[in-house]
């Protein structure tokens, strides 16, 4: 299965690389938003320091929408998940590999935009681990639940309305177990033992289990 | 299936004796709260839909888990968690509007971002996207599995609206019914009003789901045959086709046929 998996994630992250849509389309699309916040809420305040690690999370959140749109649109053309079950592919294999593409795609993503957040909005980074270690079990909770989404709403003509209502409720406590942990790192009020990060890696490892037993299910669709 | 018929009416007559019941209690028995007053008698009603709401959602999980499963694979686990799923937001909206309602006077406002009325909306919303899903045309099985695994993962967010006001500290009470030491805080004609209402929203769910259920089925078989007749039309044009040209065939030889008689 980890073999099958690190196929899957080479052969996404090269697809990627290749096309380079991230580099091109997902990194101006996160530029754009993080200026329209402040243009919305105004530069002259602390507000937009306040309201960061929530911004922050929300971009992040409707970019990984994007990376899984995109990491399922390359499947759907000629048939390609057909080919990767006739590979013989396991199912578990190919969930986890979406999910490891999926999640390195959006750590990129949520570099630049931590960048972002901390040059444009003046958000200072106080428990440096904390904010580290929340953003990759949040990445992977979206990653997980995104991917087993992703390829439930791949299979039908509607996906690309259907994919936000089913993965941004199920996602939503991930975004506020993240942003609360944010909060914690920012003002450094706890390190590494932060409660939100307890409940950050149960949504993530939860989330990762399910898609792992029922994605067999969802390529039969 | 008379008898079955019997007892789901004895279930309609039953829950809506107990929601009587229960209003009869509610409003004339019991006393005004000392710190509440009349608000308290929302509160008979509040909790019993919310209940039932989790109650619906658990039997959706199960539902789906069941289709899920290979070994018990069949369409009428699937019909379970969709009938109850969808009782399941209605009460969910009910939990949400009687909130509401009990919030205007007591914290001043409709609606506050309190964390547990904020994750019974988000449940409200990912339980309307699970019939939204179901709603997408498909073959009938795939359906079935899009939605069981839609159902479990929603799932995953009942324990923490229920958990919600102990991990935030916001401005809706922690439980007083279902809570960790499992004692109830409510006493005497309060809390056995709070029972009838609990044992009598519980029946009318029953009730709703099993109507629901019945009405799926209804569907399925519709559907069927629907194909069927659809299937038999096909059939009878193919037949008409070939021994339309079956016809014409033995026409255009009759000349070959005659001649050669001839």
């Amino acid at each position: 299965m980890i073999r099958d998996a690190l196929e899957i994630a080479k052969k996404d992250l090269l697809i990627e690389a290749r096309s380079r849509v991230l580099l091109n389309q997902l990194l101006p699309f996160v530029a754009v938003v993080l200026i329209l916040f402040g243009f919305a809420v105004g530069t002259q305040n602390r507000t937009l320091v306040d309201i960061s690690p929530g911004v922050f999370w929300v971009i992040a959140f409707l970019s990984a929408l994007l990376a899984i749109q995109r990491s399922f649109s390359i499947e759907a053309e000629n048939q390609a998940k057909d080919g990767l079950l006739a590979y013989g592919l396991e199912p578990g294999g190919i969930f986890l590999g979406k999910v490891v593409s999926i999640f390195f795609e959006c750590i990129v993503v949520e570099v630049f935009l931590g960048l972002g957040v901390v040059f444009i909005y003046g958000m200072r980074l106080n428990s440096v681990a904390l904010l580290i270690v929340s953003a990759g079990f949040a990445t992977l909770g979206v990653a997980s639940v995104g991917t087993l989404f992703g390829a439930l709403a791949a299979a039908t003509k509607v996906r690309e309305t259907l994919l936000p209502l089913l993965v941004l409720p199920s996602t939503a406590p991930v975004l506020l177990a993240a942003t609360k942990a944010w909060e914690d790192g920012i003002t450094s009020r706890v390190g590494i033992g932060d409660p939100w990060l307890g409940l950050l890696v149960v949504f993530g490892l939860i989330y990762l289990a399910i898609g792992l037993v029922s994605f067999g299910s969802v390529l039969e669709d | 299936m008379k008898s079955s018929k019997f007892w789901v009416g004895v279930l309609a007559v039953s829950a809506l004796f107990g929601v009587a019941v229960t209003y009869w209690l509610g409003l004339f028995v019991t006393p005004p709260d000392v710190i509440q007053g009349q608000l308290v008698r929302l509160l008979y009603i509040h909790p019993s839909v919310a209940w039932v709401a989790y109650l619906a959602y658990g039997v959706t999980s199960v539902g789906s888990i069941l289709y899920l499963w290979k070994r018990t694979r069949s369409l009428k686990w699937d019909r379970l968690a969709a009938a109850s799923a969808e009782v399941g937001v209605v009460f969910t909206a009910l939990t949400l509007i009687t909130g509401s309602i009990w919030g205007r006077p007591t914290w001043h406002v409709w609606w506050t971002w309190d964390a547990r009325l904020t994750t019974t909306a988000l449940l409200f919303l990912l339980y309307l996207g699970y019939l939204a899903l179901r709603k997408v045309p498909a073959p009938r099985d795939k359906i079935a599995v899009r939605s069981a695994v839609a159902g479990l993962v929603a799932f995953i967010d009942v324990p923490i609206v229920h958990q919600s006001v102990v991990w935030w500290k916001t401005l809706h009470q922690s439980a007083t019914v279902f809570n960790a030491s499992l004692s109830p805080k409510v006493h005497g004609e309060m809390a056995w009003t709070m029972l009838v209402s609990f044992i009598s929203f519980t029946l009318v769910y029953l009730w709703m789901t099993i109507k629901r259920y019945q009405i799926e089925t209804n569907i399925d078989e519709f559907d069927n045959l629907e194909v069927e007749a659809a299937i038999a039309e096909r059939l009878r044009e193919v037949d008409g086709l070939v021994n339309s040209k079956a016809s014409s065939g033995t026409r255009e030889g009759g000349p070959k046929d005659g001649g050669s008689i001839s």
